[in-house]
């Protein structure tokens, strides 16, 4: 629309570049990494002459297509089974989106070069776009989906249920403690470079295979600036690798970054892909091939890798033991059986497992059925009201498990998890990383280095923790996760609507009082703990008890 | 006549049927089955409550998004900075909501997610909200509108050969002052208002500082690229000229120690907000874009200039001024910390509205240099004056003696 190159207008506009000569502006955010003051290039190279009818426009398109979905009819033929997997993912998303831009000044004082803070500007105004334009999605769902109940109470849930927990460490690790480690390493380096690709390419895909394009439609069009931000990332990192202080930070900062978002990301979105969908069309790509292509070769073999050449260290280890952890220890599989055990304690319906679903998970996972099998078909038999428990209080061969402290997903590889003593309490991780990122990572002191501005892990990280000794009635009342009749639960482990097969308040008074793992490892003698501990890593797969007498 | 030759029947028939998603009816549509929630009181978002009766399109995509541990928020913030403060804490300002001071809800072993008899809002911040309900669909078009419209105009000037009618001496005016306002914007867009949208109590109050940035940083790129186009235009025109007027001449100086004071006030989103746009820009900025330049322009020749900056004037006067107002207008009336906050307010203007008026007054000579004289700096400046104690009077604060100085 100008008659001016975008070249020639982005290198105006870098006149603009702010050296103070007066007053040094206030720094709010710390960092222990150190920054040469240097000419560096806009990676961005975005002009808001272009910029805003270029969104502009691609807002029409998304509305245009919303529009057109509601017109068409487009829930005649979306999968419930799709659908309210999304009442999670959707309650979680817009915060990590509005986090992003909420990082980005902490950008603009760690990094003293005003040339990348125009970059880093227009990612702002771009996550108040992806945060708004995903709570406006998901209002469209509530008002013209079957089921609204888990979406119009969408963000009361996000906020006290551990699911949405877990989900929020994908957005506060992008706004607390060290500015670097937040903003650029945590988020724009690993989150937005490696994990959007899953989050925001395949998933949608998945999503148009069950009848929903307007999930594709959103996304896609938030992911056309998310790559726009991956070069925000890769300017600062370029950065921070010419000074060698850096380095150690680096290496920590990427172990805990690639290993937190793997454990989060992967438990979240391989869940929706693989038991979300409907799809079980045999050469359809199973999460664990997305993740593959998107993340092992796309990310780590042609983004990462060529990096060592500029003195990065690259944590080849736990690349390979997240592929390890998926592939071979069953991570997605292990996490999507711990919602659906504890779906009482969530605000989305999720459907059980038939025997087209086993064919697929069978070719695609081989050995998948002696696994799990078993279990999906006890979910099924225990899934409509009949005198019995929800699963979580029947005997079907499943130990509820103890929560990471670092990624607060559960301890699900059982053989993996490990515990610590911290400040007099004892607290149990999913892996060895995950105890590191505690206990050594997130310290200020880090190596025998001083890291005054590395963050704490803090808060109440067991959600069990709160309603320890509460009955189910009265916890699944305290959140809300009710329907408008004051008894029918929002969540359900089916999908059928017919009030009489709905679980009620009524029926959790069948089950023991909650008790918190967590609360009780600590109870427990040092004896009793390291009994515990040697014969949880004997459980498993499938959360199976230790084999007796072992 | 052209003969065609019929196509191997092979090149069909061996093609590998296409693996695509089978599509199903599946009639999952809002109203196709009556259950417990199907209705449609059950389809609007029913964790907040609206500020008026219904609920806005803005709020639904707005309010409740930045969690809040006095609400839902039960196991907290899970990330803490190394001073051991999380979240978005209610001291990174010295402005208090009535209720700021009530403890946060006790939560341990087997208290519950602290949801029950929950008095909310906790606290007076979460009454804010923009009045302008400014969303991404908002944020677009209304400045995909602005950068429009700008061009057009710079356009139709540059087509219609309309800068040949400027004299030298406005061409000095424009490329060193004009243009050295562009650094103005430039600054508080990134390193006022982008820099404190981390630091807001609520969604709605960073939002609202993130769009009030998005305007100023767009004002100065305006400006720049249009420096760039009169430097490709006017013959003469030095487009690095701004550079060395904001850098060396001392009409500037004032105008520029003043705006670097703004980021560098310590820890204090509301100080550093009320002190922008509440003190600056009626004080400076008004005073200089439309007390002179808009003013000047016409008498110069000049019809394009003004339409620019006019963007850049109407983005404050009716967008980024009216969500400051509303932020904090109530906070002047607050039921418990009225008179704690008028006192610190005042206190602001003790301090900003001296150290404005004289950078306004070191502006002073560049009323004095187009061919076609403005209105009297003393002029522009009483009206920027009142201009200012209406704002001052509609938040309900007095004005400040130092205005008369």
């Amino acid at each position: 629309m100008s008659r001016q190159s975008l070249a020639k207008a982005h290198q105006k506009i870098q006149e603009l570049a702010w050296d103070p000569v007066y007053h040094e502006p206030y720094m709010k955010y710390g960092t222990d990494y150190t920054f040469r003051k240097a000419q560096k290039k806009d990676p961005l190279k975005q002009i808001l002459r272009s910029y805003f009818p270029m969104e502009e426009e691609k807002d029409n398109r998304v509305y245009g297509a919303e529009d057109g979905a509601i017109r068409g009819n487009m829930f005649r033929q979306v999968q419930e089974r799709w659908l309210e997997w999304q009442k999670l993912f959707l309650s979680i998303i817009p915060l990590p989106e509005i986090s992003a831009a909420r990082s980005m000044p902490m950008l603009f004082q760690a990094v003293p070069n005003p040339e990348l803070h125009n970059g880093q500007a227009i990612q702002m105004i771009d996550e108040v776009r992806h945060s708004t334009i995903q709570q406006n999605l998901k209002r469209l769902y509530m008002n013209n989906y079957i089921d609204p109940a888990g979406f119009n109470n969408s963000l009361r849930n996000f906020h006290n249920d551990y699911a949405g927990t877990i989900g929020r460490q994908f957005a506060e690790g992008f706004i607390t403690g060290d500015a670097i480690t937040a903003a650029s390493i945590y988020l724009t380096i690993v989150a937005e470079t490696a994990f959007t690709n899953t989050l925001f390419v395949a998933m949608p895909a998945e999503a148009a295979a069950n009848g929903d394009y307007l999930l594709p439609t959103v996304f896609h069009s938030v992911q056309s600036d998310e790559s726009r931000h991956i070069s925000n990332g890769y300017a600062t990192l370029l950065m921070a690798l010419s000074d060698e202080s850096n380095r150690q930070l680096l290496e920590r900062d990427l172990r805990y970054a690639w290993w937190n978002n793997h454990a989060v990301v992967d438990a979240a979105i391989g869940t929706f892909i693989e038991y979300g969908t409907k799809d079980r069309r045999k050469d359809r790509e199973s999460y664990a091939e997305m993740w593959r292509r998107w993340i092992y070769d796309d990310y780590y073999r042609s983004y990462l890798v060529p990096l060592e050449k500029y003195g990065l260290t690259v944590p080849h280890d736990l690349v390979e033991e997240a592929w390890n952890r998926i592939w071979n220890k069953g991570y997605v599989h292990e996490v999507a059986q711990f919602f659906a055990t504890g779906w009482l304690a969530n605000y989305w319906r999720i459907d059980g497992m038939t025997d087209e679903d086993f064919e697929w998970f069978e070719h695609k996972y081989p050995g998948w059925y002696d696994k799990y099998g078993k279990w999906w078909e006890n979910y099924s038999r225990l899934a409509i009201p009949n005198g019995h428990k929800p699963i979580v209080g029947e005997d079907v061969d499943y130990v509820y498990p103890q929560r990471c402290w670092t990624c607060m997903v559960p301890c699900l590889i059982r053989e993996d998890m490990c515990t610590a003593e911290v400040d007099g309490h004892h607290r149990t991780y999913c892996s060895q990383t995950c105890r590191w990122t505690d206990v050594e990572a997130f310290r200020p002191v880090y190596q025998g280095r001083e890291t005054p501005n590395m963050g704490q892990l803090v808060g109440h990280r067991e959600w069990e923790t709160l309603y320890h000794g509460w009955t189910w009635d009265e916890v699944v009342s305290d959140m809300g996760y009710v329907r408008d009749d004051g008894k029918t639960m929002t969540a359900q482990p089916h999908l059928n609507l017919d009030p009489k097969k709905m679980w009620t308040l009524d029926h959790l008074r069948r089950l023991p009082p909650l008790q918190s793992p967590n609360v009780l490892f600590n109870q427990m003698t040092d004896e009793e703990r390291a009994a515990y501990v040697a014969d949880y890593n004997r459980q498993g797969p499938a959360g199976r008890p230790a084999p007796a007498g072992a | 006549m052209t003969t065609t030759t019929p196509r191997p029947a092979e090149s069909t028939s061996e093609r590998p049927p296409r693996s695509v998603p089978k599509p199903a009816f599946t009639d999952a549509e809002a109203g196709a089955k009556e259950f417990p929630d199907s209705g449609a009181s059950a389809r609007r978002y029913n964790y907040y409550t609206p500020a008026k009766r219904k609920q806005t399109h803005y709020e639904d995509v707005t309010v409740e998004v930045q969690p809040d541990p006095r609400h839902y928020l039960s196991q907290g913030w899970i990330y803490g900075f190394a001073d051991g403060e999380r979240g978005y804490p209610l001291t990174w300002t010295k402005l208090k909501a009535w209720g700021v001071d009530e403890p946060e809800p006790e939560r341990g072993v087997g208290t519950g997610g602290g949801g029950r008899g929950l008095n909310w809002p906790a606290h007076g911040w979460h009454e804010f909200r923009d009045p302008n309900e400014e969303w991404e669909q908002t944020i677009y078009r209304y400045n995909a509108n602005v950068v429009r419209q700008v061009n057009q105009n710079i356009e139709n000037a540059r087509n219609a050969k309309a800068f040949d009618q400027w004299s030298r001496n406005w061409v000095t005016f424009v490329e060193r002052s004009v243009g050295a306002w562009m650094h103005v914007e430039h600054l508080l867009g990134l390193y006022v208002f982008a820099a404190n949208e981390r630091s807001g109590p609520t969604n709605m109050h960073n939002t609202a500082m993130a769009v009030n940035s998005a305007h100023k940083i767009r004002f100065a790129q305006d400006l720049a690229l249009y420096n760039l186009t009169l430097t490709e235009e006017v013959p003469g025109f030095d487009g690095t000229a701004h550079l060395s007027a904001w850098n060396d001449d001392a009409e500037w100086q004032g105008v520029r120690e003043v705006a670097e004071a703004l980021p560098a006030i310590e820890d204090d989103w509301g100080e550093a907000i009320f002190a922008t746009n509440v003190v600056f820009e009626p004080l400076i900025g008004e005073l200089f874009r439309s007390g002179l330049v808009m003013q000047a322009a016409p008498g110069n020749g000049d019809f394009v200039t003004p339409t620019v900056v006019g963007a850049g004037e109407y983005d404050y006067a009716q967008r980024d001024l009216r969500w400051t107002q509303a932020c904090f207008g109530p906070l002047v009336q607050d039921r418990e910390f009225a008179d704690h906050n008028r006192q610190l307010m005042q206190g602001w203007l003790s301090s900003w509205v001296p150290r404005c008026l004289d950078a306004a007054r070191t502006l002073q000579p560049l009323w004095s240099q187009p061919d076609a004289r403005p209105p009297r700096f003393e002029d522009s400046l009483d009206h920027a004056k009142n201009r200012f104690a209406g704002i001052v009077s509609d938040l309900g604060l007095e004005t400040p003696k130092e205005l008369a100085q």
